[in-house]
């Protein structure tokens, strides 16, 4: 059983929780025996609610606001980066700590097989229950996490083995400690330092993409997100508590996050990512090995490419691939463009 | 009667004038409230002739100050914001911008002369919507990268992006974090320099990319530079914030700035700092010719 249930997700559950009691009445003999001289076949009865639940399903997850995907990129029962690392990669050994002071459990990372090929995998990690979620600090990395992150990207780059990144942050820690150690430089070097890398980095936005804090280890030559993943420039609740059209009020943040447009379907329309990937029907957690032999497979597929590529190119490409990002009009080359090719007045909207 | 009329005289209109004039007039200090002549102070480097609280500079104010007469070059001015996201009252708060700042975005960028040694110089205008990143911010900072870079050019920057990402243009603001890291990366591995001063406010997306990847990074006293706003972090959940917190002095106590430079030594200091590089630049600027 489900539990830590959204709203949305509750018409689901009370078919779910059918289900089960159906299975389990089908299970013991005597009820069975009751059950068939009454005529009642519950193999039939079970797949009638299956169906309805699968339909149910469809359409309350066709018609998620945006403030419903925010919910679900946060949902507590969501894989999280080390079940991904445990369901799609082997022989994972945990790598620590930044070589400076400390080892920050909200970002975790170390060596992995993952299809055959000795990799590199990094990610933020939230926790599952109370006590390991303030170990982990909700996945808020210190810029030791940042620094552990750049410093395992670099050995892989050293010894040219791929990297993956699990991305899964509400943002950067901001308190006064991480203020003091430096977290707005911890994030730009690491931003600076991966366009140096001569290996392939794929990165997929597994859940919240909390602005900085995850782009600090998402400059990929190929960024993925899963179909309920969100990324954004800044928390919806931030947004609605900065600006006046939302009051200056947190409690507005659902009408933020619509705003921003945060979606998984708006960072590929945007072009900070490259693909979006369907999750199992009801999001991520309701199946979380589904979830990951998808992301297996689409990690597979981009690396492979990204692996005929030489580094130069590799190098290039990914400058390219954030040069062009951004929208903006410019008259000039309007005009310019107009005269070369008569008649195409097409702003410039790269 | 008399008194009555001598009060009536001037209808509002008037005398609303005449308080703007005194405002113009005067300019009260924020942190030693002396009350000074709006003029003393622009002589003085629009820092307060009592203490030297430096108030904010308007980004041409800054170019004037700066750079040696006559020699700055703007390029690439006429960019323009478009509303990617659609987002509600973000094209009329460029216009209003626009209209109020007579600039097309946050930053000019241009070549100039400081003492004599050419760079690629970029200003942030704080009044432009809080000095914020969006597109247009980005596109312009990194073909000024570009230029530093293609010229061998060092490249100086001042800050003065409180409004740091530029929310208004979600994810893609974002992204221009990634973009100007990626064209400093190749500065970097080609030798190019790059300076940095930050001045009021400099804060989150901003100073968490360019604005902290400086090979030098000098500060004007008493900005606010910081990662999360008050409004938005959680900074003093179980701590006490020292006094000076996200100041340019707590961030150079924390070692993330060379100096603290008043407004009337930068030029100065620059001056030293490019000279320390020239030779580099003579060299790479012989070797691309």
């Amino acid at each position: 059983m489900l539990q830590n249930l959204l709203e949305f997700e509750k018409p689901i559950a009370e078919l779910d929780a059918l289900i089960e009691e159906l299975k389990r009445t089908a299970a013991d003999p005597d009820r069975l025996a009751e059950a068939k001289a009454s005529n009642i076949d519950f193999e039939k009865e079970i797949a009638g609610i299956e169906a309805r639940r699968e339909q149910v399903m469809r359409d309350v997850f066709a018609n998620l606001t945006p403030w419903n995907r925010v919910q679900m990129a946060r949902h507590p029962q969501r894989p999280y980066t080390l079940d991904y690392i445990r369901l799609i990669t082997e022989n994972f050994v945990e790598l620590h700590g930044d070589r400076i002071n400390a080892d920050d459990p909200a970002i975790v990372g170390g060596t992995a097989r993952f299809m055959g090929r000795p990799v590199m995998v990094i990610g933020h990690q939230k926790g599952r229950d109370l006590k390991e979620r303030q170990m982990r600090n909700f996945g808020s990395a210190r810029p030791a996490g940042f620094r552990k992150a750049l410093r395992l990207m670099q050995m892989a780059d050293r010894f040219k083995k791929p990297i993956l990144c699990f991305v899964d942050t509400p943002a950067a820690e901001a308190n006064l400690m991480a203020e003091e150690e430096g977290i707005s430089r911890a994030i730009a070097w690491n931003l600076e330092q991966m366009f140096h890398l001569r290996v392939p980095v794929v990165a997929a936005v597994i859940g919240e993409g909390g602005s900085g804090g995850a782009l600090g280890i998402a400059v990929g030559d190929r960024v993925l997100m899963l179909e309920h993943a969100i990324y954004s420039v800044i928390p919806p609740e931030s947004c609605a508590a900065i600006l006046s059209e939302f009051g200056r009020d947190r409690s507005r943040a659902p009408e933020a996050a619509a705003a921003l447009k945060i979606t998984a379907q708006h960072a590929c329309q945007f072009g900070a990512a490259d693909e979006v990937l369907p999750e199992p029907p009801g999001g991520a957690h309701r199946n979380p090995a589904a979830a990951a032999s998808l992301l297996q497979t689409a990690l597979h597929k981009h690396l492979s490419e990204l692996e005929t590529l030489s580094p130069d190119q590799l190098r290039e490409a990914r400058y390219q691939r954030y040069r062009r990002l951004g929208q903006w009009l410019d008259p000039q080359a309007m005009v310019e463009n107009a005269s070369r090719k008569a008649g195409k007045t097409k702003p410039e909207t790269i | 009667m008399g008194r009555g009329k001598w009060f009536q005289r001037g209808d509002h209109n008037d005398a609303r004038k005449r308080e703007k004039m005194a405002e113009n007039l005067w300019l009260k200090c924020p942190r030693c409230n002396e009350i000074q002549f709006a003029k003393d102070v622009e002589r003085n480097l629009r820092t307060c002739t009592r203490c030297e609280y430096h108030f904010r500079l308007r980004a041409l104010d800054r170019v004037e100050i700066t750079v040696d007469e006559g020699s700055f070059e703007e390029f690439d001015a006429n960019l323009y914001s478009c509303n990617p996201l659609d987002f509600p009252g973000y094209a009329d708060k460029v216009k209003r911008a626009q209209e109020e700042t007579g600039l097309t975005d946050a930053v000019l960028c241009g070549f100039a002369r400081i003492e004599n040694f050419p760079v690629v110089l970029s200003v942030a205008d704080f009044e432009f919507l809080g000095g914020s990143m969006g597109s247009v911010v980005g596109e312009k900072l990194v073909r000024a990268m570009e230029r530093s870079l293609q010229k061998r050019l060092p490249l100086v920057l001042f800050t003065a992006n409180g409004g740091g990402a530029r929310m208004f243009e979600g994810l893609l603001s974002l992204m221009q974090m990634a973009k100007t890291s990626a064209a400093l990366a190749r500065m970097q591995e080609n030798g190019v320099p790059f300076l940095v001063v930050l001045t009021d406010p400099t804060m989150a997306g901003v100073y968490a990319s360019y604005a902290s990847l400086g090979d030098v990074i000098l500060a004007e006293p008493g900005a606010l530079i910081g990662f999360a706003g008050r409004r938005v972090g959680n900074q003093d959940m179980g701590m006490k914030l020292p006094e000076d917190f996200q100041t340019s002095e707590f961030q150079f106590r924390c070692g993330q700035v060379d100096r603290i430079v008043p407004r009337r030594e930068m030029r100065n200091t620059l001056a030293l700092l490019l000279s320390f590089f020239e030779e580099e630049a003579a060299a790479n600027a012989a070797k691309s010719a």
